[in-house]
C-alpha cells in the first residue's frame, strides 16, 4: 500500500438548494430549502484497497460516491487524486483522473442505453477516448465481455435482451473498458436475486485480485459490505460516524449507531430473534437535529449531544469514531 | 385442523406464448400461530401462489386446479361476493409496496374506518377510536393526530405500519405478507418485524411470510418452504432447512448468502439462473443448474418424507451436512 491514497477527501461537503438571490428576497419568498446531503466528510482509500460505504436510505452514501467520481462537484472541501487537487489539475489531467475513477450502478436496466447494441456500449468509451483503435475494436470488446463473464457472441444484441444479472455485468464490462484504477459500485447488487447477487459478489472478488482494483463499495446490505470490504465507513445523515476495518467494525462497533444498525441485521444464524429496534426513523436532512445527528434515537444520549457536534478521532489503532461517549471514558 | 392448507395448487397464465405455469402443484399448510416463511426468488411463483389464496388473480390468469382449505373451508369456486367476506375480514394481505393498499387521494382515518365499517356495523366514533388503537399498536407516534394525515405524508416505513395496522383490524386468523420489509431500510424492517412477530404470538394469527431474504426468515418463521420454479421442492422447520438442506437448490440460496466466517472468499454460487417460466426443463426444473443431476433427473421427482415433518422433492438429496462456510 502506498502513503499516497489514491482518492483522499478532506472537509468534502455537497448541499443542494441554493439560497435565494436578492430580488427573490425583495420580494419576500420563503427561503428556499438547503439539503446538507454530505457534511465534512474525511476519508481516505488506499490502491487496492475497497472500502464499504453504509448507510440507510437518505444517508447521503450516493451523494458520497458521486463526488468521489467526479460526477458531482463538492460544495466545499478538497478531493484529491494522487495527492493532487482534482479541481486545480489541467484539462488532460482531468480527463485522465475522471476516466480513472468509473461508476457502477444499481439499476443495469435504467443505466444502460436500450437502442445500443452491447458492442457499442462497451466500445464506445474507449475508442472516444483513445484507448483503442478502430481496427482493435472488435477482440477489445471481446475481451472485456470475456472479463466480465459474458459470451462475446451475444455483443450484437440489446440491453433487453438479457437477464438482470446480465445486464449487471454489462454494466461492469463498461465501467472497466477504460481501464479504471477505481471503481465506486453504488448498490450494484441490491436489486439482483440472492443466487444471481452471488454470482456478481464473485466477479467483483475476481476482478479485484486480477486488476488490484481500488473500489468504493457502497451498499446498505450489511452481509455484502462485510463480505467484500477491508475498511467500512458507517453513514448518518450526511457524516461519517464511524470508520474501521471491516474486522473491527463488525466485531467491537463503537459508535451507537453502528451497534444499533449491526443489531438489527437479520443473520442465517440467529432463529426465532427478539427484534428490537432502534427508535424513530431517519431524521428530514431538510432539518437534521442539532449537535449529534442521532442523539434522538440514541439510547446513550446526553445533554452535550445534542448541543455539541462531535468529532470523528482515532480511538483505537485503525478505528475512528464521533461520539461523544468516548471522551467520557 | 390447520388454519390453510393448500393441496395441489395450480395457477396458469394463459399468454401468446403458451400456458405458464406460475404455480405447479404446491401443497403445504399453516397451522394456528404458526409463521411459514415460503422463500424464492424472482419468478418462482411465491407472491402468485400467496395471491391465488385470496383470489386476487385477474385474467389471463386462473386457477386451474387444486384446492386451498381455510379453517377447513374450500375457497376454491367461491363467489366474489363470499370471497369479498373473507378478505381483510378473516385473512390479510400486506404488499410490498403499501401504497398498492393505500389510496393516495384519502385520509388515513377514512380508509381505516371504511375498511372497519365494510365488514362490522359500528358508529363512526367507535370505527375511529378502533382505528386509532391500532395505529398505537403498530407503534406510529401520537396516532390522534395522525389518523387525519394523507398517505403521502407518512415515509415509507411508517406507511408499511398503516398497512399492517389496516390488515390488523378486524384480527384476521391469517396474514399473507408478501415481501413487506423488502424496500424498507434493516433498522425500519427491524420495527416492522418486532410489531409483527408480537402480534403473531399475542393473538395467534398464523402467518404465511413470502420473501426471497433467507435471513429474515431465519428469525422469523417456525417452518421454511423453499420454492423453484413454481413448486415447493424442500419444507420443513427453520432449523432443519437451514442446517441441513437437502435440495440442492436450497444449499445453493443458503451459500449465496454472504456471511460472517467467509469473508473475501468465493460464495457457494449457483451456475446460470432461473429458467424461463415458459421454458422449463422436463423432469426436476433445476437439473439445469444442479450438481448432483442426471438421467433420472429428466423425470418428474414425487414430493418425499425424508424426516418427520420434511418435505422434498430430489432424486439425489444430499447428505445431512450443513453447507460448507
Amino acid at each position: 500500500m502506498s502513503d499516497t491514497p489514491i482518492i483522499e477527501l478532506e472537509k468534502v461537503s455537497k448541499r443542494f438548494g441554493q439560497p435565494n438571490g436578492a430580488l427573490s428576497r425583495l420580494l419576500g419568498a420563503k427561503p428556499a430549502p438547503v439539503v446538507q446531503a454530505v457534511s465534512d466528510v474525511d476519508l481516505s482509500i488506499h490502491t487496492g484497497e475497497v472500502v464499504g460505504l453504509v448507510g440507510e436510505s437518505g444517508c447521503g452514501k450516493s451523494t458520497l460516491g458521486r463526488l468521489v467520481a467526479g460526477i458531482m462537484p463538492a460544495s466545499s472541501g478538497q478531493v484529491r487524486w494522487h495527492g493532487q487537487n482534482r479541481s486545480g489539475l489541467s484539462a488532460a489531467d482531468e480527463k485522465s483522473a475522471k476516466l480513472g475513477v468509473q461508476m457502477i450502478f444499481q439499476d443495469p436496466q435504467s443505466s444502460l442505453n436500450p437502442r445500443l447494441r452491447v458492442a457499442e456500449i462497451v466500445g464506445e468509451a474507449p475508442r472516444v477516448h483513445g484507448l483503442i483503435g478502430p481496427e482493435g475494436e472488435d477482440s477489445y470488446v471481446d475481451a472485456q465481455m470475456r472479463q466480465a463473464g459474458l459470451d462475446p457472441s451475444l455483443k450484437r444484441r440489446y440491453p433487453h435482451q438479457f437477464s438482470g444479472g446480465q445486464r449487471q455485468r454489462i454494466g461492469i464490462a463498461r465501467a472497466l473498458a477504460v481501464q479504471p484504477a477505481m471503481l465506486v459500485c453504488d448498490e450494484s447488487v441490491a436489486a439482483l436475486d440472492v443466487s444471481i447477487q452471488a454470482q456478481i459478489i464473485n466477479l467483483f472478488l475476481d476482478l479485484r485480485t486480477d486488476l488490484n482494483l481500488t473500489c468504493l463499495f457502497i451498499s446498505h446490505d450489511l452481509g455484502v459490505v462485510e463480505h467484500v470490504s477491508d475498511r467500512v465507513a458507517i453513514m448518518y445523515l450526511g457524516r461519517i460516524v464511524e470508520e474501521a476495518s471491516a474486522e473491527i467494525v463488525f466485531s467491537r462497533p463503537n459508535h451507537p449507531y453502528t451497534q444499533a444498525l449491526l443489531a438489527e441485521v437479520p443473520r442465517l444464524e440467529t432463529r426465532k430473534s427478539r427484534f428490537g429496534a432502534i427508535k424513530g426513523e431517519l431524521p428530514s436532512p431538510l432539518n437534521p437535529p442539532t449537535g449529534c445527528h442521532f442523539h434522538p434515537r440514541c439510547p446513550h444520549s446526553f445533554s452535550r449531544c445534542s448541543q455539541e457536534v462531535p468529532v470523528l478521532r482515532e480511538i483505537a489503532s485503525g478505528q475512528r469514531s464521533a461520539c461523544h461517549l468516548n471522551d467520557q471514558a | 385442523m390447520p388454519t390453510l392448507e393448500l393441496r395441489d395448487l395450480h395457477t396458469d397464465f394463459d399468454t401468446r406464448a403458451g400456458v405458464l405455469r406460475a404455480v405447479d402443484g404446491v401443497t403445504l399448510s399453516v397451522g394456528r400461530g404458526e409463521v411459514l416463511g415460503l422463500v424464492g426468488e424472482s419468478g418462482s411463483g411465491k407472491s402468485v401462489t400467496g395471491f391465488s389464496i385470496i383470489g386476487l388473480i385477474d385474467p389471463p390468469g386462473r386457477l386451474s386446479s387444486g384446492s386451498i382449505r381455510f379453517q377447513g373451508r374450500e375457497l376454491v369456486g367461491l363467489t366474489e361476493r363470499e370471497l369479498r367476506k373473507l378478505r381483510g375480514r378473516h385473512i390479510a394481505i400486506i404488499f410490498q409496496d403499501p401504497m398498492m393498499t393505500l389510496n393516495p387521494v384519502l385520509r388515513i382515518d377514512t380508509q381505516m374506518m371504511e375498511a372497519i365499517q365494510a365488514h362490522e356495523r359500528v358508529s363512526t366514533a367507535e370505527a375511529r377510536r378502533r382505528a386509532r388503537d391500532a395505529l398505537g399498536q403498530v407503534g406510529i407516534p401520537s396516532p390522534d393526530e395522525r389518523l387525519s394525515a394523507y398517505p403521502h405524508q407518512f415515509s415509507g416505513g411508517m406507511r408499511q405500519r398503516v398497512a399492517i395496522a389496516i390488515a390488523l383490524l378486524h384480527n384476521p386468523a391469517l396474514i399473507i405478507a408478501d415481501e413487506p420489509t423488502t424496500a424498507l431500510d434493516v433498522t425500519i424492517q427491524a420495527q416492522i418485524l418486532a410489531v409483527v412477530q408480537k402480534l403473531a404470538s399475542e393473538r395467534g394469527t398464523s402467518l404465511l411470510w413470502i420473501t426471497h431474504d433467507l435471513s429474515v426468515v431465519a428469525g422469523l418463521a417456525d417452518r421454511i418452504a423453499v420454492m423453484y420454479a413454481g413448486r415447493i421442492v424442500e419444507s420443513g422447520s427453520v432449523d432443519a432447512v437451514l442446517d441441513t438442506p437437502m435440495h440442492h437448490y436450497t444449499r445453493g440460496l443458503i451459500g449465496s448468502v454472504p456471511s460472517r466466517n467467509q469473508r473475501g472468499h468465493k460464495l457457494l454460487q449457483i451456475p446460470g439462473m432461473t429458467p424461463s417460466p415458459l421454458n422449463r426443463p422436463a423432469g426436476c426444473a433445476f437439473r439445469t443448474r444442479c450438481p448432483a443431476a442426471d438421467a433420472v433427473c429428466e423425470t418428474e421427482p414425487e414430493l418425499t418424507n425424508p424426516a418427520p415433518g420434511r418435505e422434498l422433492r430430489c432424486f439425489h438429496p444430499a447428505s445431512n451436512t450443513a453447507v460448507a462456510a
